[in-house]
């Protein structure tokens, strides 16, 4: 089981609690979307699963060669092309210099973008920024792929194709992916497990099973995104004054 | 879009339902209906999506306008000369400095004044390069050596270089030591300073992709703040350069004789002695044609493809 979280806890300072008593099992190969409204420590649950920050209390576990990224914005470098963006991730994992060009070419080729591979970041549209921020975390080679809202800035057409990239490379690489959203539709669409996180403190408060019927039937998917919505929002609800 | 109609759309005659349950449809399901279908569907959004290929032509405003500025100039001074205001040995036209500088040049002297000047200049601003660039990475990256040096290098670079030659006059005497100690101490604090703010505004999110990608401390330092800096590190290095070009004519200025050799600014200080203002002026104006030479032909170029190729120059007026 690639990710045991146990009684998680974060606080910053003396601050109130952002993450309190998380639970969490997550099995090899699956795609778990962990759903909240904003502000609610999605962001620094996914920042302890990488190791960039620790936990104040409780227990993880995670791989022992740690886990992939991808952020938000594409966060490509750009001095480098999109190849070389990808070359260094391989570069810093220890790859030698002739198999990181092979390699990075497949990658791209994996991501539909073979042939944009010369092209700097700022030349790119978000939608292929993002691709090639995909193909770079998948160059880090990590079982476990984190995800931080990396749609939340593209156009919804975009967002749609990325969606079904996704799936498509997930099937095809069998990785292990968490992939944080505050899009209760995107959860459903992607997720094999929607995991609701609450707000101040985060928990995990409820989690519902996305089956392969809900991809295929837009009615069955559309009452389960009612589903989750209602319950997010009494969430929020429940933090009025 | 193409989305798989569902065969109940064909069979309902009712409209309504079916655009609901189409437009869940789209959002909620699969979009697409096959590896070749995706592919597609995406080489069409990014060719929308990316800009078409710019040429680069020649603009020739570029060369004509600041041409046309000089002549003015040139003609403005003229016109000032022929109205007779002061003495033509105090106020050369020119027409006389050109003069001038042929003669110079005749002698051999302006080549090798300015040889020497340049040769100075440009060792010592590599030399100065070299050692503020491992100096201005380490303040940058290591915080409690930024705080205890910072103020001190700040204070390095308000300082004009020129109260350094009679220090280095005492102690290096007259020799080429002098002129490239005053050099240092002019260009080296910039450089660092330079550098230190280029690191100062790298996003955050690179330091971040470096950590997630596994850098090393040097790693990092090299292949990700380094390049990151680069603009930043760019505008220190010219302002690197400007001061040491200043502070190696301030030492050839005053510190003449001995082992130094003959610069720019020994022929100024000859012009002055001499009281033949056609020399200075000469000097002055050979001193400032190196300082827009060296810019339009090293800098500029270098800057401006390092600006394109991140995409800093769209909408700029350069």
């Amino acid at each position: 089981m690639p990710v045991v979280l146990e009684h998680l806890g974060k606080r910053f300072g003396d601050g109130a609690p952002v993450l309190d008593d998380v639970n969490a099992n997550i099995e090899k190969g699956e795609f778990v979307a962990l759903l909240g409204a904003s502000g609610c420590g999605k962001s620094t649950l996914l920042n302890i699963i990488a190791g960039l920050e620790a936990p104040s209390s409780g227990a993880l576990e995670v791989p022992s060669d740690g886990a992939a990224f991808m952020f938000q914005d594409a966060a490509l470098f750009p001095w480098l092309t999109a190849r070389e963006n990808i070359e260094l991730a391989l570069k810093l994992r220890g790859v030698g210099k002739a198999e990181r060009r092979a390699k990075a070419q497949e990658l791209l080729e994996l991501v539909h973008l073979g042939a944009a591979g010369d092209k700097r970041p700022h030349e790119l549209s978000g939608g292929m920024r993002q691709r090639v921020s995909l193909a770079r975390s998948l160059a880090q080679d990590r079982q476990l792929l984190l995800m931080d809202e990396p749609f939340a800035a593209l156009d919804a057409i975009t967002r749609d194709l990325l969606h079904d990239e996704l799936e498509r490379i997930w099937k095809e690489t069998g990785r292990t992916i968490v992939f944080v959203t505050h899009n209760v539709r995107e959860a459903v669409r992607l997720g094999q497990r929607v995991l609701l996180l609450s707000s101040r403190p985060g928990r995990v408060v409820q989690e519902w099973a996305v089956t392969e019927e809900h991809r295929t039937d837009a009615g069955l998917a559309g009452q389960l995104t009612g589903v989750i919505t209602a319950r997010l929002r009494e969430e929020i609800r429940r933090h009025a004054k | 879009m193409p989305s798989n109609p569902t065969p109940l759309a064909e069979s309902e005659p009712v409209v309504e339902p079916v655009e609901t349950r189409e437009h869940v449809h789209a959002a909620l399901t699969r979009t697409s209906t096959g590896n070749e279908d995706l592919r597609e569907l995406e080489s069409g959004l990014d060719s929308l999506q990316s800009d078409a290929e710019r040429k680069h032509r020649i603009d020739w405003s570029r060369i004509l306008l600041p041409v046309a500025a000089l002549v003015v100039l040139v003609l403005i001074w003229q016109f000032y000369v022929s109205l007779g205001v002061k003495r033509r040995d105090l106020v050369p036209g020119p027409l006389d400095v050109m003069g001038q500088m042929g003669l110079l040049w005749n002698e051999g002297k302006l080549q090798e004044a300015m040889w020497t000047s340049l040769q100075r200049g440009v060792v010592g601003f590599i030399i100065s390069v070299a050692i503020a660039t491992p100096v201005g990475l380490l303040l940058a990256q290591v915080a409690p050596l930024r705080r205890a040096f910072g103020p001190l290098i700040s204070g390095l670079q308000v300082l004009p270089s020129v109260a350094w030659v009679p220090a280095a006059i005492i102690w290096f005497g007259l020799t080429d030591a002098t002129v490239y100690f005053v050099v240092f101490m002019g260009a080296i604090p910039s450089i660092i300073n330079g550098l230190i703010s280029g690191v100062d505004q790298i996003p955050p999110q690179y330091r971040r992709v470096g950590t997630v990608l596994g850098a090393s401390r040097l790693q990092m330092a090299l292949q990700v703040i380094l390049p990151a800096a680069l603009p930043g590190y760019l505008g220190g290095l010219k302002q690197g350069w400007a001061f040491s070009w200043r502070s190696l004519m301030a030492a050839e200025i005053i510190a003449v004789g001995g082992t130094i050799g003959f610069g720019l600014g020994s022929l100024l200080d000859q012009g002055r002695v001499l009281s033949d203002m056609s020399v200075v002026m000469s000097a002055i104006l050979l001193i400032l044609g190196v300082g827009i030479l060296i810019e339009l032909l090293v800098f500029a170029p270098i800057e401006k493809r390092l600006l394109r190729s991140r995409g800093l120059l769209a909408g700029s007026t350069r």
